[in-house]
């Protein structure tokens, strides 16, 4: 291995933080249940808000949770879990406005369940019948983005066209943009965090650093805390703890009324861990320890608020056993729609290409009908049983 | 000979390049510890260590554009880039840059990069998983386009590509990484056709059936069938897709006068057109029927759902030679 005159190996980089440097982590609700106070922070919940987020996040790891037997038992093709980043999901998706505006990537499970989005359309995509399908516009999320970090430049440009409507304000609209540690290395994200921070657009940069980009690790991306890197653009940035709803909620709630109200972007970093694999394609025992995984299992984002809820008295088992039986209805639910998912004729395939049709395409779906028409009574059996 | 399948017959012929040249590097998403998503790398970079099998930061321009720095200060870097609709990130810095510096210094630069694609469908993946971007790159002078299509010519021509001082974009059939069959390590690549030649795979006198990467074992089993039906197809696995092996082309289309060009991609505007406008020009004679393509359709690659009835299988690729008969 070559090593350089510092004596250390060429391809790894020096340490990340120097020896005294701690960054700061937000945090309002600790891994323990205990509430913790930040100054720029102040949070003021009711019991039943409080219980809100409780419920979604079971709601949502239980949605996810049912999405990973499903496609196990064959019925997704894949399925990438949110498992360990539900707080970081639920508690910025809770922060947002209806008029605001989410770009998500294709983890974000948690973000489409808080802007009201039928699970059943992550389903679609992820069993392979649509792209995604939904209209971004009905419940202000937009399509899933699998490329990695494309989206923040569609969010950036969207939020300059916010400040072009003039609809800044106190009761104006914001951006939020997600993505995760590895896309941090992408041009497209820097690109976005200039073009952000040049227009001063009203958007928030949410990242949720769940420590790993498939196999590799933070120190694959980056020497620094990523949301120092905000600095360097020229906005804020802050980490918050991921798992930690209540901070989560606040920050984002904050920096997205700092948004609207044009005072520029800001970036979140969520601290937060990615329990399971990447995608259900996925096998980390290849490439991590379970003891990092055991030592995140005692943060849970799910837990704390629950042993919070218990210790303050604001809930009792009664309540924890509601939401458990609405897990299963919902769970349930999930599965049904799955299940009962009809493939799409295979002549839709030419459809939504123009808006106006196309001789070529309208050839070529002519081809497709006549070829499927030849095999005389099986094109609709094949129509049925789709690819598999 | 040793029973590999392509993505171990890829493994070994990578292995074969860095024992054989200390300059050799892999880079890419998830090569290291990993082994890659589709565990080609597997193993290298316990072996070669972490200095000449580099786990990048997720950014496919970058990854491309310092192989190319590498390249100038003397290495011969091995991209991966890790499903086909992922290499857009780094297509200015193939197009701009890897493709046309010897040129651009009056060849006093050489790049000896390869670009490892894994391309093509019918693996249930969702969007950007399964796509056949070989004519973009075909289409762009100054690159060496290839596409493995069995275990051998996999082990064979990564060494190969390897070797060349032109950067290659080399396609891998994501969708054959597991199909299994003879190789013959101990041969060498003395053996081997050379990285830009065709290979008749099949010979046959009726009609002519040009194809690459996974649409090759596709249209073996297309000739088998049509064996049946006692019509004689010859197969042509194209290998190098740019440039292309016009006399082994020609060659067959003079003698069977009858030609089926078969690839996953689009038609329009795919690399069966221009494979198509050379044999009409240069057979044009010898021809009994129109040179015709079977493809992906013109339409952005369907949900996985709907994509066998996207992909060019057996029943398609037998109509179409169904259909050059009957002129």
């Amino acid at each position: 291995m070559a090593v350089n005159a510092a004596g250390q190996a060429a391809s790894r980089p020096r340490s990340q933080d120097g020896p005294d440097f701690k960054p700061e982590l937000i945090q309002l609700l600790t891994p323990e249940g205990e509430r913790a106070e930040h100054p720029d922070y102040p949070l003021e919940l009711t019991a039943e808000e409080i219980k809100a987020l409780y419920r979604d996040l079971v709601l949502v790891r239980r949605i996810d949770f049912e999405a990973i037997a499903l496609q196990r038992q064959g019925e997704l093709g894949i399925w990438a879990s949110l498992l360990g980043q539900e707080a970081a999901q639920v508690g910025s998706g809770r922060a947002l406005q209806p008029r605001d505006m989410a770009f998500p990537t294709y983890r974000e499970h948690g973000v489409a369940w808080c802007r009201g989005l039928d699970p059943a359309k992550l389903l679609e995509l992820f069993r392979g019948v649509s792209h995604g399908g939904w209209d971004p516009k009905a419940h202000n999320i937009h399509l899933y983005t699998i490329v990695i970090g494309a989206q923040t430049l569609h969010a950036t440009g969207y939020a300059m066209g916010i400040q072009r409507d003039g609809a800044l304000g106190e009761d104006g609209e914001a951006v939020i943009a997600y993505f995760g540690d590895g896309a941090t290395s992408q041009g497209d994200v820097n690109e976005a965090f200039i073009w952000a921070s040049v227009n001063n657009a009203p958007i928030v940069f949410f990242c949720q650093n769940n420590q790993w980009a498939i196999s590799e690790p933070l120190d694959r991306q980056t020497r620094i805390p990523l949301y120092l890197r905000a600095q360097g653009f020229g906005f804020p940035g802050l980490r918050v703890d991921g798992n930690d709803v209540f901070a989560c909620l606040a920050v984002t709630r904050k920096a997205l009324q700092a948004a609207r109200e044009g005072q520029g972007p800001t970036l979140i970093e969520a601290y937060t861990y990615r329990m399971g694999a990447h995608t259900t394609t996925d096998d980390p025992t290849r490439y991590r320890l379970s003891a990092e995984l055991e030592s995140w299992k005692l943060k849970d984002p799910i837990e704390r608020v629950k042993q919070y809820l218990i210790r303050s008295g604001l809930a009792k088992e009664d309540f924890f056993a509601e939401i458990s039986a609405e897990a299963d209805v919902i769970g349930d639910r999930v599965r049904k729609a799955c299940l009962q998912m009809p493939d799409r004729d295979p002549l839709t395939m030419f459809d939504h290409i123009y808006q106006e049709p196309s001789p070529l395409l309208a050839e070529e779906r002519a081809q497709l009908a006549s070829y499927l028409s030849s095999f005389a009574g099986h094109a609709d059996s094949l129509a049925k049983e789709g690819t598999r | 000979m040793t029973t590999l399948t392509i993505s171990r017959a890829l493994n070994e012929g990578l292995r074969k390049a860095m024992e054989n040249d200390p300059k050799v590097l892999i880079m890419g998403e998830d090569v290291g510890k990993l082994g890659g998503v589709f565990r080609v790398t597997d193993g290298l970079a316990k072996d070669f260590g972490e200095d000449r099998v580099i786990d990048t930061p997720l950014a496919e321009s970058g990854i491309v554009g310092t192989a190319i720095g590498l390249a100038l200060r003397g290495y011969r870097p091995i991209c991966e880039i890790q499903f086909d609709g992922f290499v857009y990130p780094a297509f200015d810095q193939i197009v701009s840059q890897l493709a046309k510096m010897a040129y651009r210094s009056l060849g006093k630069v050489k790049l000896p990069v390869v670009v490892r694609i894994p391309f093509g469908g019918g693996i249930g993946a969702v969007e950007h998983h399964s796509e056949s971007p070989e004519a973009l790159f075909a289409h762009t002078p100054g690159l060496r386009v290839v596409a493995c299509g069995d275990p051998q010519d996999a082990y064979a021509m990564i060494q190969q590509a390897v070797n060349c001082d032109d950067p290659v974009i080399f396609f891998e059939p994501k969708r054959r990484y597991w199909d299994k069959s003879e190789v013959d390590i101990a041969g060498g690549l003395a053996a081997a056709p050379p990285i830009d030649a065709a290979r008749t795979l099949v010979t046959g006198d009726d009609v002519t059936v040009l194809c690459y990467g996974p649409m090759v074992r596709t249209c073996i089993e297309s000739a088998a069938a049509a064996a049946g039906e006692d019509t004689s197809v010859e197969v042509i696995d194209l290998r190098s897709l740019s440039p292309l092996d016009l006399t082994t082309i020609f060659t067959s289309v003079r003698k069977t006068g009858r030609c089926v060009i078969v690839h996953e991609a689009p038609v329009t505007g795919g690399l069966g057109a221009e494979i198509a406008a050379r044999i009409t020009q240069e057979c044009f004679y010898s021809l009994e029927a129109p040179v015709l393509r079977v493809g992906g359709y013109s339409i952005p690659y369907p949900p996985s759902r709907m994509e066998e009835h996207y992909l060019p299988d057996l029943d398609r690729v037998l109509d179409a030679v169904d259909r050059s008969l009957s002129y």
